[in-house]
């Protein structure tokens, strides 16, 4: 095997990570999922593991701008990639939230939070995508993501909101 | 009418917003201790067995391996209500039941480990449904339940006496008063989960061997903390985390933290145990199986004049607080129906199935959604409108009941006609309403109907709460109350309320951690309580710390104490604001000001909640929609109305008004196993999917604390499954009397599958 073959490098929110291939506690296991080297190795526990099989969507992050189910990827297949996660969406020089978050808060779009970060990151997806989503749109765009508090009425409500404002 | 408030009633910020939303809050997945172990269970194949041999030889050896711990070496920790579950045994009692522990280094190596561990059972018939299980030759799943069926009388909730059973008055004679008698059979029997998205868990460290601290995914650390204490014998910190929903579910369930206490235990080190989604599916809380047996009478104009009936609750292979959850119910019964003619006989069965326990609705749900559409068919036979059945059967201002606590209350609350009125008026019942078995609308297969339940829980004050309010010179409060975030918002809304006392900007007032070591007794969040109970606990402190301070600043400001108002951190006398001081010079820099406040149990009062359905069935497919909701109440007074909002859309969730649906654990009948259990096979509510959902709050004034609120949340389910059944009825014209209805029931019922006659 190759030297360059047993590092990967991942950019999440901004930082260049290279990150050692192996089964050491610092070390990316071939079998890691993203979910699992962004909260263990990188200690970003922003992210949210619900049930670990790709059925919640609570793990949501984006890779290359994209939302995506970071417990169903293997890190080891996401080298070169820029990764966003939930810690990357506060501007890091003022600390000034996205206006999602900000609209989330408003709203208060969510109830016990443990599904929000992987709401927010799919909802920043879709206004990327679409910065002038109808109802239905937001609809599509967080059909996957498990809510048992039933915050999904205020969460269309902020994330209609957050696309009002940033048009 | 509602009052004008500085903070109470409008919508503001949570204060653990920030934290939420930028991925910052703290949930137990996200907390490592130093020298932490992951603990894993193994978990039983069979519903009903015994060890016959078990070797962990193996296990012990692998690497990174720290403990294993079967029913040879396990403390004698037994659970439950009454006591009856050992933390491992010798027999295991439904597919999921717990074997072996093990704590390891990485969950990865205890996992490998598991598999390491040889077991040989020796099989026992299972038993599965509830009126088998009584049966004199069923399969005995303890020695002490005598036909699997729980003994009466033991305490609850602290107290000596319980509520076990609705009798008074002479049914026969109400029977024969009655215009119309009905009988029937109704099941809510689907044991739904749930199902929060984070999934149960702990962590566990003993600082020597009478003192443990957890740090519980819970509900509320303080209820969890009076129930491990007593059932490992130890004084026990709990300290409570962001928690990722619990629905009661994370109240009381006491397995996890047994398990992880006793590998601490073993290793001397800290250990979390977390389980995977599908132990949450398999081997945590479901809701209870409720069936019912009842003969009803009714008058013309709608008076009950007799309920006699069975109800079977099927808590599967475990108690966790189906007493309790009994109690509740029957005191519920009460308030929905004001009859004086009573014989209910509740009877709790042990299953060879993963265990029911606490979920929101408390039994109510549990029991209403069998209830209520036996009442169905009598308000049918009186040709009643449910709306006004319900007007005229819901508790009224001087009606008594027997609570829970087996004590006659006389309920002092409000007539909550007014609220069923307004939530008629906005649902536009009086249009849709066409009669018992009549659609709303018929459009080619699609067949329109609707559907009202009711619901009341007087435990909105129930049991005890303390609270301390500290003033600090530098114009800030803390609150000291033992107060869980579960998603409710109530740890903000308590804010709120010490914040409008002491008329300061509400980024001045905090609240402690929920840690058992330095807050005063709380109970917990269970039963809708925050707002009237944890509240009149702080509002009086507040109220105490405020006579404190004043009693310091009113000699400098030559007045009485009794005189003097505060703002912003400043002091001066009533109707005079030209004169003040500064919290700062009335206490000086080194003094706080500590007020206290308690509340006593009062089941004086109860909530309200009416939910309005319409639903579309076809009938060719046999699918049912949900068009739109109305859920209808009167809350007093809103604290928070974003909060609100939130717990009222909850009725869609939890193992809410879809468990009239689609969502079901279904239960393979000869394995025992839960055959849906995962997030894909078993169904939930998804944001496509979403009716039209519309709130109606009202706020008259209720006798309970200074801002004259009530809680209501606990209680947004409880009345929407039954609703959704008397809807399908009135949409396709004939009755189901089990949950969920699905489109098999449907099509079956109207003569449409396959082998059957065409209707």
């Amino acid at each position: 095997m190759k030297k360059e073959e047993k590092t990967i490098s991942l950019t999440v929110n901004g930082q260049l990570y290279e990150l050692e291939i192996g089964n050491k506690p610092d070390e990316v296991d071939p079998s890691h999922t993203l979910a699992q080297t962004l909260r263990e190795t990188l200690g970003l526990t922003g992210t949210k593991v619900g049930c670990d099989y790709g059925a919640c969507a609570a793990c949501t992050v984006l890779i290359d701008g994209k939302a995506a189910l970071s417990c169903m990827m293997l890190t080891v297949k996401c080298d070169g990639k820029s990764i966003t996660t939930i810690e990357g969406l506060e501007d890091p020089k003022t600390g000034k939230l996205h206006p999602l978050q900000q609209a989330f808060i408003d709203n208060t779009a969510f109830q016990c939070g443990f599904c929000t970060p992987g709401v927010i990151m799919s909802a920043k997806a879709l206004l990327d995508e679409n910065p002038s989503p109808t109802e239905e749109d937001v609809k599509q765009a967080l059909v996957g993501h498990f809510c048992r508090c039933i915050s999904h009425y205020l969460v269309i409500k902020a994330v209609m909101e957050a696309a009002g404002k940033r048009r | 009418m509602a009052k004008e408030y500085r903070h109470i009633g409008k919508a503001t910020p949570r204060k653990d917003a920030r934290e939420i939303v930028t991925g910052r809050a703290k949930y137990l997945d996200d907390i490592k201790l130093p020298n932490m172990l992951y603990g894993k269970v193994l978990r039983s194949p069979y519903p009903h067995a015994n060890i016959k041999n078990i070797d962990t030889s193996k296990a012990e050896a692998y690497p990174g391996v720290e403990a294993v711990i079967t029913y040879k070496n396990v403390p004698e920790w037994i659970d439950g209500t009454p006591r009856h579950r050992r933390l491992l045994d010798r027999k295991v009692r439904f597919v999921g039941d717990a074997v072996a522990l093990v704590a390891a280094k990485t969950k990865e190596v205890a996992e490998e480990a598991l598999g390491l561990i040889d077991v040989e059972y020796d099989q026992l018939p299972a038993v599965f449904d509830v009126e088998e299980a009584i049966k004199p030759d069923a399969p005995q799943l303890y020695a002490q339940f005598a036909n699997n069926t729980l003994p009466r009388g033991c305490r609850l909730f602290g107290r000596p006496k319980a509520l076990q059973e609705v009798v008074m008055g002479d049914v026969e004679k109400g029977l024969r008063e009655a215009d119309f008698i009905a009988e029937g059979t109704c099941a809510y029997e689907n044991i739904t989960n749930p199902l929060p998205p984070e999934p149960p868990g702990v962590i566990a460290d003993w600082e020597d061997p009478d003192h443990l601290t957890i740090w519980p995914a819970s509900q509320s650390a303080a209820m969890i903390r009076s129930f491990v204490q007593p059932y490992l014998g130890v004084d026990v910190r709990a300290i409570g985390l962001q928690c990722g929903g619990s629905y009661g579910s994370k109240n009381c369930t006491l397995p996890p933290i047994g398990y992880a206490a006793a590998l601490a235990k073993a290793t001397c080190r800290p250990v979390k145990i977390y389980y995977t989604k599908e132990e949450h599916f398999s081997a945590y809380t479901l809701r209870l199986g409720s069936r019912i047996h009842a003969k009803v009478g009714i008058k013309k104009d709608g008076m009950i004049t007799a309920l006699e009936g069975e109800w079977l609750v099927n808590t599967g292979a475990a108690s966790e607080l189906t007493p309790g959850q009994v109690a509740v119910a029957c005191g519920e019964a009460q308030l929905l129906l004001r009859c004086s003619n009573w014989n209910l006989q509740p009877k709790v069965v042990c299953t060879n199935r993963n265990p029911s326990g606490v979920v929101r609705g408390f039994g109510g749900q549990e029991f209403k959604s069998a209830l209520m559409p036996i009442l169905a068919m009598a308000m049918e036979k009186a040709d009643l409108d449910p709306v006004e059945f319900f007007k005229k059967n819901f508790v009224k201002p001087g009606d008594g009941y027997y609570w829970r606590d087996g004590n006659w209350w006389v309920y002092r609350g409000i007539d909550y006609s007014r609220a069923m009125d307004k939530g008629a008026e906005v649902f536009r019942w009086k249009d849709k309403w066409k009669g018992w078995g009549k659609p709303t609308k018929i459009d080619g297969t699609k067949r329109r109907g609707v559907g009202v339940g009711a619901h009341g829980n007087a435990d909105i004050g129930e049991d005890e709460s303390e609270a301390y309010v500290r003033l600090d010179p530098n114009a800030t409060a803390v609150l000291l109350a033992c107060v869980s975030e579960s998603g409710m918002g109530e740890r903000s809304s308590l804010c709120k309320m010490v914040a409008e006392v002491l008329n300061l900007p509400l980024d001045r007032v905090n609240i402690t951690p929920p840690d058992t070591l330095v807050n005063p007794y709380e109970f917990g969040l269970a039963g809708s309580r925050g707002t009237y109970t944890v509240g009149s606990a702080a509002i009086e402190a507040a109220e105490d710390a405020k006579r404190k301070l004043f009693e310091l600043a009113a000699p400098m400001l030559g007045a009485k104490p009794e005189d003097l108002e505060t703002k912003d951190g400043q002091i001066y006398i009533r109707g005079n604001g030209q004169k003040r001081i500064s919290w700062m010079r009335a206490m000086g820099p080194t003094r706080t000001c500590t007020g206290y406040g308690r509340f006593e149990a009062d089941f004086s009062l109860c909530n309200f909640m009416m939910t309005f359905v319409e639903v579309e069935v076809d009938i060719e497919s046999g699918k049912t929609e949900l068009v739109r909701v109305v859920a209808a109440t009167d809350c007093g007074q809103i604290i928070d109305p974003l909060a609100l909002a939130g717990q009222l859309y909850g009725a869609l969730g939890s193992a809410g008004i879809d468990t009239a649906l689609f969502e079901e654990s279904v239960l393979d009948k000869t394995m025992g196993y839960i055959q849906n259990g995962n997030l894909i096979d078993y169904e939930w509510r998804k944001y496509r999917d979403l009716p039209e959902f519309e709130n109606v709050i009202l706020e008259t004034p209720i006798s309970s604390h200074r801002f004259k609120a009530i809680g209501v949340g606990e209680i947004s389910c409880a009345p929407g499954p039954s609703a959704v059944l008397m809807a399908i009825h009135n949409a396709i014209g004939k009755r189901i009397m089990d949950y969920p209805v699905t489109p098999e029931k449907i099509l079956k019922v109207l003569g449409k599958m396959k082998g059957q006659q065409s209707g």
